[in-house]
């Protein structure tokens, strides 16, 4: 700090001193004090409105329905978005593949998933026993049968939830991948060629990892927005976080209290995927120093260059009289 | 394997986007350990050609050979039947590549990008890979840029890499498709410097250029190309000294009053 202070002193001592006057924004800093001020009545009212009942919150943060709740959210969340992000690969592949069938039956998974509110979507799979009472492994037109099962048992309210959340996830994802792979340079996909490199080792090895710089930050917001849509399976009686919480407030009518456990617990959570997120693109910025997302490939590369001592030019200069 | 035998053969090659015939019927021999250098206006279709050679893009007919081994397809009974991607990847690599735009991979090293071929797709152990990768970067004079991502690197030095990425697969040929084109001027002389070398230890390249001085001096054969034809080919100091065809004189005294400060500072280097 000192030596900063020296360093403008001896920069600047020979000239005159002068005092700088930045400009005042006095408009900004009312309109902030007013805020404050609205913001600090609003949270002396959460210490003295009795409604909130923080006793009652205190006293379920940690109850075991309520743990039991988020598990079952944060389960859901976890196994939802892994497949649907296996199944928005597969489908951002099929989309773009050369084969008519596949880029058309891909497009209309896209179009019906994306086009029909997830919420209708799981009362679809809440009452699918009424569509197909039996589901059975035989050939197909005729009355050949290997193998069958009632649909009532098969489809817990968990089984639905977790086909109504992976395949509505899965349509926007395949979206999203499919955004990531368009912004790969065709040069790339060639120079894979050129080595030698199968389609499916240009996709893995190429294509994939440098789209993940586009796909990762959306589907870290989807990651975080599933965790809260989860909340919406309680229409096929899934206990997850919000529905156990319904459960209880049922009962002891107790429902501010029980919606900011509820809340906390939700908040917690996106919290730290907030925070996974961010260090999961700094991992895939790699390579990508200067795209301003990635602020520690930046610094790497002052650090870099402070350490050699020598502007970049200067390099290549000496390189080339080397070669 | 018959050494005395063309490296490359094209016959009769036509290749069309669409309605468009860029290639309107190429016949064409490139020799073992000479380098061949592509000349022509912008559309001609010489890097088509150059792309048809490694099956990077179709031909819509005709053939082409590389060592003998017709590319893309396998002929049987009169019908050309198209290669399954296991055997068009067999012949790939036995081909290298140099892009205008280098295309080294971003998210790789300087020597993951080189080591990306040997290792995943030839299986060369990992420390065998590294220790070619290496002498492969001492040969083109980046020795020490061996763990530097490709955005730290110069335009001269990504396309020196690209180089090394390409012969790291031990190809019998090398296709450069306007290797210095995307370059700073002050750059140019680096690259063609470390091609000048590669010709001279004898390996077969196949160059589209605009570096008029270069295919003088280190091309063997040169091919001038105008509107998807060869319109004349023979020794450097006949095509581009004394061209008999119009076209090629109108052509290269474009070429020439344009690169001429290039030319000054690849022969003062």
């Amino acid at each position: 700090m000192s030596r900063t202070e020296e360093r403008i002193e001896t920069g600047t001592g020979s000239r005159p001193t002068m005092t700088v006057v930045p400009v005042r924004h006095w408009g900004q800093w009312i309109t902030a004090a007013a805020l404050v001020v609205v913001l600090a009545g609003f949270a002396s009212t959460l210490v003295t409105n009795e409604n909130y009942r923080w006793d009652v919150v205190g006293q379920y943060l940690f109850s075991s329905r309520i743990l039991t709740g988020l598990w079952h959210t944060i389960e859901l969340t976890a196994i939802s978005m892994i497949a649907g992000i296996i199944l928005g690969v597969l489908v951002a592949i099929m989309r773009e593949s050369t084969n008519p069938v596949f880029s058309k039956i891909a497009w209309l998974y896209i179009w019906f998933f994306r086009g029909t509110p997830l919420f209708v979507q799981l009362l679809f799979w809440g009452y699918i026993a009424a569509l197909y009472p039996n589901i059975s492994l035989g050939i197909p037109f005729t009355d050949a049968e290997f193998w069958s099962v009632e649909m009532r048992d098969l489809m817990t309210p968990w089984l639905a939830a977790i086909l109504g959340l992976s395949l509505n996830e899965g349509a926007y994802m395949a979206e999203i991948v499919r955004g990531g792979l368009s912004s790969i340079d065709q040069g790339q996909r060639e120079a894979g060629q050129a080595i030698g490199m199968s389609r499916a080792r240009i996709l893995r090895r190429i294509i994939l990892p440098q789209a993940m710089r586009v796909i990762l930050p959306p589907t870290g917001n989807n990651v975080i927005s599933m965790l809260k849509t989860t909340s919406v399976v309680s229409v096929v009686a899934f206990p997850e976080l919000l529905y156990s919480a319904q459960l209880i407030y049922a009962v002891n009518y107790l429902t501010i209290p029980l919606l900011i456990v509820a809340s906390i617990w939700y908040l917690l959570v996106t919290t730290t995927l907030t925070i996974g997120q961010h260090s999961l693109e700094k991992h895939f910025g790699q390579g990508h120093t200067t795209s301003a997302r990635s602020s520690g490939g930046v610094l790497r590369n002052v650090m870099r260059l402070q350490r050699r001592g020598t502007p970049p030019e200067a390099d290549i200069a000496t390189e080339k009289a080397h070669g | 394997m018959n050494n005395t035998l063309p490296m490359v053969r094209l016959e009769s090659v036509h290749k069309s986007f669409g309605s468009l015939e860029v290639l309107k019927g190429i016949d064409l021999v490139m020799e073992r350990e000479k380098v061949t250098c592509l000349i022509g206006p912008s559309g001609s279709g010489k890097s088509t050609l150059l792309r048809c050679i490694n099956h990077i893009e179709r031909i819509n007919s005709g053939r082409i050979f590389v060592d003998n081994d017709l590319v893309g397809y396998t002929e049987r009974g009169g019908k050309f039947y198209e290669m399954k991607e296991r055997d068009t990847i067999r012949q790939r690599q036995q081909i290298g590549m140099v892009f205008q735009g280098f295309n080294l991979f971003p998210h790789m090293t300087v020597e993951q990008n080189i080591m990306e071929g040997p290792v995943g797709i030839l299986k060369v152990p990992l420390a065998e890979a590294r220790a070619d990768a290496h002498r492969l970067l001492t040969r083109v004079g980046l020795a020490e840029k061996a763990t530097a991502y490709p955005n730290q690197l110069s335009g001269g030095q990504k396309q020196r890499v690209a180089i090394a990425r390409a012969l790291a697969m031990k190809p019998k040929v090398m296709l450069f498709d306007e290797p210095t084109s995307a370059l700073d001027p002050e750059l140019v002389g680096e690259v063609l410097e470390v091609m000048r070398d590669l010709a001279a230890s004898g390996m077969t390249m196949i160059v589209v250029t605009h570096e008029i001085a270069f295919a003088r001096d280190v091309g063997d054969h040169v091919v001038f190309m105008d509107d998807g034809r060869i319109v004349e080919q023979g020794a450097p100091s006949e095509v581009l000294s004394r061209p008999s065809h119009a076209r090629t004189q109108a052509f290269l005294r474009g070429v020439l009053l344009e690169s001429a400060p290039t030319a000054a500072v690849t022969e003062m280097s």
